[in-house]
């Protein structure tokens, strides 16, 4: 075993915290210092990552292997591929802007600050380990931070903090309560006593019966689709982003919720291809129903986290029937939209943070002519929202078209409909920035300053992000598809001979 | 290695130096308006000597003609979906090259006089440039979605720049309705888009060539399907009705904006996009028709809107529609040629004239009701002369350039036997001739108006003005049927067939043109005719052509009603039927966790009794189903 890149990166932001532990509460400064440092150091390594992975050989690199609990079959693997390569770089690219856009939080920063390096940590320890239980303790780490988060340091609109943080706290643990009894009953019917392990890839060769993958392929499609904010259980992502603190719905929105689809993906499709078959036309016609209605409901909303909070559900749904169409073009679209989506919503939530933080409204009627006073907010803005309506030119255009041809494929209908709401897209975007961002100049802002400094990190970084993935696809496309052609091959026999439910459609 | 070959072989250039004075512009000259302008217009003009280069060096090589120069790479792949970005050049490209760089340079030296003192001026710079570099990256696409990913940037580029003035609520508004319109448009190509790849595999353009007739004798419905889907982009780009709405309000930009993106090259790239798959639409005659018809029917309806419109540039939007659906009519019945030709002619004319209402608005101050105006010939003769010019191009008066390629479209419709759309495209003509005299007569002649104190503008304007008028005097005369190896020699689809000149489209056509001004002059000139009382005979069409047909008051409603209301209803199911049910889930659960809470006594006799009723339950279960399966349906096991 070289050198342990990946442990390392996940140790950076728990040391953080626990130095943070010491540092006196008044130490504003030293605190947000000492948060930047860690995240930029596990930022760091995630670019060596990306950088020094082999893209020609595949597979999973810069693994280590350490038996934990023997007699259960848990080991501490950890491994990056080009599935969650892009999962570990969002991670740490939108960590490390949430520090930045959590500048001004002068609140019990340091309780703030170790919540939010933990949160972090959670989250980039599901997508690096190889081993169901390790993403599992991993993914329940996560929700502690989580809902402390949202309570004390939230805002109230149409709901209370407490109401959005205990919302958010729940479907999470519904969602995990399914996929424990998922993870359980794959663990102990893959193989024999003695021989049980909870690696993954030891678990996608067992054999296992087409009525147990159904079977188990259900719970954790509830699990998941729960936490993808996949229709109907998407009611918790629009409160829970207004609620939750701006870092939080960076988070949240950015990367916590790809678990969901990085989930299904890994876990689901790789473990359970029989069952992902059975299921898929349901998962595309929910799909169509995120992507739609949520869409339609945007068009709807008033606050301006509502609007991206739907907006975020909406998108889930090209993941989702990306996902369905089970095919290599299809699933790199998934992994790649939830890429671009989690920058894309990442930069949205930290402007409309910032303009939050100044004007103390998030309520489009009261805005109006901020370009006039915040321009490089204004320009923020407006990337995050022309990426979200899919401009070329912007990340989210060539994974959302890939999606659109893998899905066109197999569901041509239901496609279509997918396609046709990116003119909804348009509509509910356009005419929130419009009337946020442009309109006469308003006197009553003229006192707010723009954004400055550590202000501006959130913007730089995901903004560079957004433009370069944007004019160089294959940035993204090649490490996704490096991970994703190797692990469906093998599956395509199964997936094309398994049943669908009723026949597909 | 001769520049000619440098530039054809470097093509990719082109777009290239615009985007560099972009990128220098907003990192380095944000604040130093001088250099900004400047930096615009010589990275510009170097595109344009490019342009020219490759017009040089295609002159040298016939063979591109039919052969286009093509240099591309991999921008992306996956197992079953390869992209490429790169340069493709052919006779077709060049023209646009031409006419682009050559309209983009002219309207940022007149810009330099026009936005001078304006706040935004290096934000308006860098714009045109990131304008220019989109419009010229999509002209030399080699495939559909490099195609459709420049083409949504010119969208970006035109959605910035009509709302450039972003502090009126009127430009914030035209903004977001081209965006939407022609977002509208832009499903329709990307679904056909999609269709395309999906069916032959592949976006290039070349590729395509060589597949599409044995796809069209395979499925010709198919192919009829992707055909219609693809041309509902250009619809909406190139303000073809239904989806011209947009296009006469986003004349809220400033005047050489107009003049660049919605009048000479932006709102023509659906035009070239249909030019570029003519080999689809070639093999797809149903398409093809729809073209034709959607074409000639734009270029009728925007000119009958355009009749009665009192705005200057209104009426020039509603004629750039016009003359539009004339180039898409072009293509529809089968002429490559006759259409790119217009395009060309079009961008030197209408260009002119967009920057003549622009030198006339910015003397006037903001005047934008041409009976408000009046005799502006007396203090603005060089603006007069311009825009008499553009005028007597647009109706069709030879040997102006308007006049040849008007008469190629107007006898390749009757020759591919369009009786019906001949007919039309010749009213229309006639229309033309009227409304844009009655526009001149009213707005530079006649007693001049004593509220105005208008001024010729200066040289900057000037200069750029006179060089479109030149070329929309001797433009045309590349492409008269007496010009041997002309334009249609150049460019053209499938054999060379020289026209021969019909003279009865061509007197036919002139006649028209002479009657319209005729007409105008009777009315607005010399007034033989009163036009209030014509505007009472005609009452109600008067009102349907002044209201533009109502058309937009439907599209508002549709809009405020059906689908902002159908959000509000779907928000109302979100918010008490889905979550509803979940909330609801979570009070029942709530309520059987108080009914639970009451076994928690914390006596101790009743958890005494709960225990014994476990043991005797579990002793009952052993004896039904044996001792074995008890344990294990407990959850323990050996």
């Amino acid at each position: 075993m070289g050198f342990p890149l990946l442990t390392i990166a996940l140790l950076a932001p728990i040391i953080g915290a626990l130095i943070l532990m010491f540092v006196p509460e008044d130490e504003h400064r030293t605190i947000k210092g000492i948060s930047a440092f860690f995240t930029g150091i596990s930022l760091i390594l995630s670019l060596v990552a990306y950088f020094g992975y082999d893209f020609a050989l595949g597979g999973y690199q810069f693994v280590e292997d350490l038996v934990w609990i023997k007699e259960i079959g848990v080991t501490y693997a950890m491994g990056v591929d080009g599935i969650s390569l892009p999962m570990l770089l969002l991670t740490n690219l939108i960590g490390f802007s949430a520090v930045f856009a959590s500048w001004n939080v002068n609140k019990r920063p340091k309780t703030f600050f170790v919540l939010l390096l933990l949160l972090i940590a959670g989250v980039m320890g599901t997508f690096i380990s190889r081993d169901l239980f390790i993403f599992f303790l991993f993914y329940e780490v996560v929700v502690i931070p989580l809902y402390i988060m949202v309570v004390i340091w939230g805002s109230t609109k149409r709901v209370t903090k407490e109401y959005a943080g205990m919302k958010l706290t729940i479907y999470l643990l519904i969602g995990s309560a399914f996929l424990l009894v998922g993870v359980i009953a794959l663990y102990l019917n893959a193989f024999p006593v003695g021989e049980r392990t909870f690696l993954i890839e030891k678990l996608a060769q067992a054999q296992m019966s087409d009525s147990f993958q159904i079977f188990a392929f259900l719970l954790l499609l509830i699990g998941f689709g729960s936490l993808l904010s996949m229709f109907p259980f998407h009611s918790w992502s629009p409160d829970g982003y207004a609620g939750a603190p701006t870092a939080v719905s960076m988070i949240h929105a950015g990367v916590l919720k790809k678990i969901g689809g990085y989930g299904l993906i890994r876990i689901g499709l790789l473990v359970l291809p029989v069952g992902a078959k059975f299921w898929a036309p349901v998962i595309a016609v929910l799909a169509v129903c995120n992507v739609a209605y949520a869409a339609m409901i945007a068009l709807a909303q008033k606050d301006l986290k509502y609007v991206v909070g739907y907006s975020s559900v909406s998108h889930m749904g090209y993941v989702l029937i990306g996902f369905a169409a089970l095919n290599v073009i299809g699933i790199n679209g998934a992994i790649a939209n939830m890429f671009a989506h989690g920058v894309m919503s990442a930069l949205f939530f930290a402007m409309i943070g910032f303009v939050y933080e100044k004007t103390h409204t998030r309520w489009i009627p009261d805005m109006g002519g901020l370009a006039h006073q915040m321009p490089r907010a204004a320009i923020g803005l407006m990337m995050a929202g022309m990426a979200s309506l899919g401009l070329p030119g912007l990340v989210s255009f060539i994974p959302e078209f890939t999606i659109f041809i893998g899905a066109f494929k197999v569901y041509p209908v239901l496609a279509t409909i997918c396609i046709s709401a990116i003119i909804i897209t348009a509509l509910y975007t356009l005419r929130a920035l419009a009337n946020v961002l442009f309109g006469p100049r308003r006197p009553e802002f003229d006192q707010y300053q723009d954004a400055k400094g550590p202000e501006l990190v959130p913007l730089v970084v995901l903004g560079s992000v957004l433009v370069l993935a944007g004019f160089f696809p294959s940035l993204l496309m090649d490490m996704v598809n490096s991970g994703v052609e190797p692990m469906l091959k093998p599956l395509m026999d199964t997936l094309n001979s398994a049943p669908a439910i009723g026949g597909g459609f | 290695m001769s520049f000619a070959q440098f530039s054809l072989n470097n093509a990719w250039l082109i777009p290239m130096l615009p985007f560099i004075g972009f990128l220098l512009i907003v990192t380095f000259f944000k604040r130093m308006e001088k250099t900004a302008s400047t930096t615009a217009i010589i990275f510009s003009a170097m595109s344009l000597a490019l342009a020219l280069g490759v017009v040089a060096a295609i002159a040298q090589r016939p063979e591109l003609i039919e052969e286009p120069f093509v240099r591309s790479f991999r921008w992306f792949s996956m197992p079953g979906l390869e992209i490429s970005m790169g340069m493709m050049v052919d006779t077709v490209a060049a023209v646009m090259l031409f006419v682009v760089t050559l309209v983009a340079t002219m309207v940022m030296i007149y810009s330099t006089g026009y936005m001078h003192g304006d706040p935004g001026y290096t934000r308006f710079f860098a714009y045109l440039c990131l304008f220019a570099s989109s419009m010229l990256g999509l002209v030399i696409a080699t495939n559909l979605l490099q195609m459709f990913v420049f083409w949504e940037l010119v969208g970006l580029c035109s959605y910035l720049l009509i709302g450039y003035y972003y502090f009126k609520d009127s430009a914030r508004e035209a903004a977001k309705k081209a965006f939407m319109t022609t977002r509208i448009g832009d499903f329709g190509l990307l679904l056909g888009i999609v269709v395309l790849q999906l069916n032959l595999g592949t976006l290039e353009f070349t590729e395509l060539a060589e597949k599409l007739p044995a796809f069209a004798a395979a499925k010709p419905a198919l192919l009829t399907l992707i055909g219609t889907l693809i041309f509902i982009g250009p619809i909406g780009k190139s303000g073809q009705f239904p989806l011209h709405v947009w296009l006469p309000d986003a004349m809220e930009g400033p005047s050489p904006v107009s003049a660049l993106i919605h009048a000479a090259t932006m709102v023509v790239a659906g035009v070239y996009l249909v030019a570029r798959l003519f080999t689809l639409f070639h093999v797809s005659p149903e398409a093809q028709h729809l073209v034709a018809y959607i074409g000639g029917f734009t270029a009728f309806f925007a000119a009958s809107i355009a009749l009665t419109q009192r705005e200057m540039k209104r009426i020039l939007a509603y004629s750039t529609v016009s003359q539009l659906g004339y180039m898409m009519m072009a293509l529809g019945v089968g002429s490559l040629t006759a259409s790119m030709f217009h395009l060309m002619t079009h961008a030197f004319f209408k260009a002119l004239m967009f920057l003549a209402a622009g030198s006339a608005l910015h003397a006037l101050h903001g005047t934008a009701d041409i009976f408000e105006m009046g005799g502006l010939r007396k203090k603005m003769p060089w603006t007069a002369a311009f825009m008499v010019i553009g005028m007597l191009a647009i109706a069709g008066i030879p040997p102006f350039a308007g006049f040849w390629s008007k008469d190629e479209i107007l006898l390749m419709t009757k020759l591919h036997g369009f009786t019906d759309l001949y007919i039309l495209a010749s009213l229309t003509a006639f229309m033309t001739a009227f409304y844009m005299s009655r526009m001149v007569f009213v707005a530079f002649f006649g007693p001049e108006n004593p509220k105005n104190h208008p001024h010729e503008s200066p040289a900057s304007m000037l200069f750029p003005m006179s060089v479109l008028a030149v070329l929309a005097v001797v433009g045309g005369l590349v492409g008269t049927p007496w010009t041997e190896h002309g334009f249609g020699y150049w460019v053209r689809f499938g054999e060379y067939h020289h026209p021969e000149a019909d003279w009865t489209v061509m007197g036919g056509s002139v006649v028209l043109a002479v009657a319209g001004i005729a007409l105008a002059w009777a009315i607005y000139g010399a007034k033989v005719i009163d036009a209030e009382k014509l505007k009472q005979r005609t009452g109600f069409l008067h009102t349907l052509s002044f209201r533009k047909f109502f058309i937009d008051e439907i599209y508002q409603w549709f809009n405020e009603k059906i689908v902002t209301g159908a959000g509000k209803m779907l928000y109302w199911v979100d918010l008490h039927i889905v979550d509803g049910l979940i909330d609801g889930m979570a009070y029942i659960t709530g309520k059987f966790g108080e009914q639970l809470r009451l076994t928690q006594t914390g006596q101790l006799q009743h958890y005494a009794l709960v225990l014994v009723g476990a043991i005797v339950l579990l002793v009952l279960l052993m004896g039904i189903v044996g001792a074995d399966s008890a344990m294990a349906l407990m959850g323990g096991g050996r």
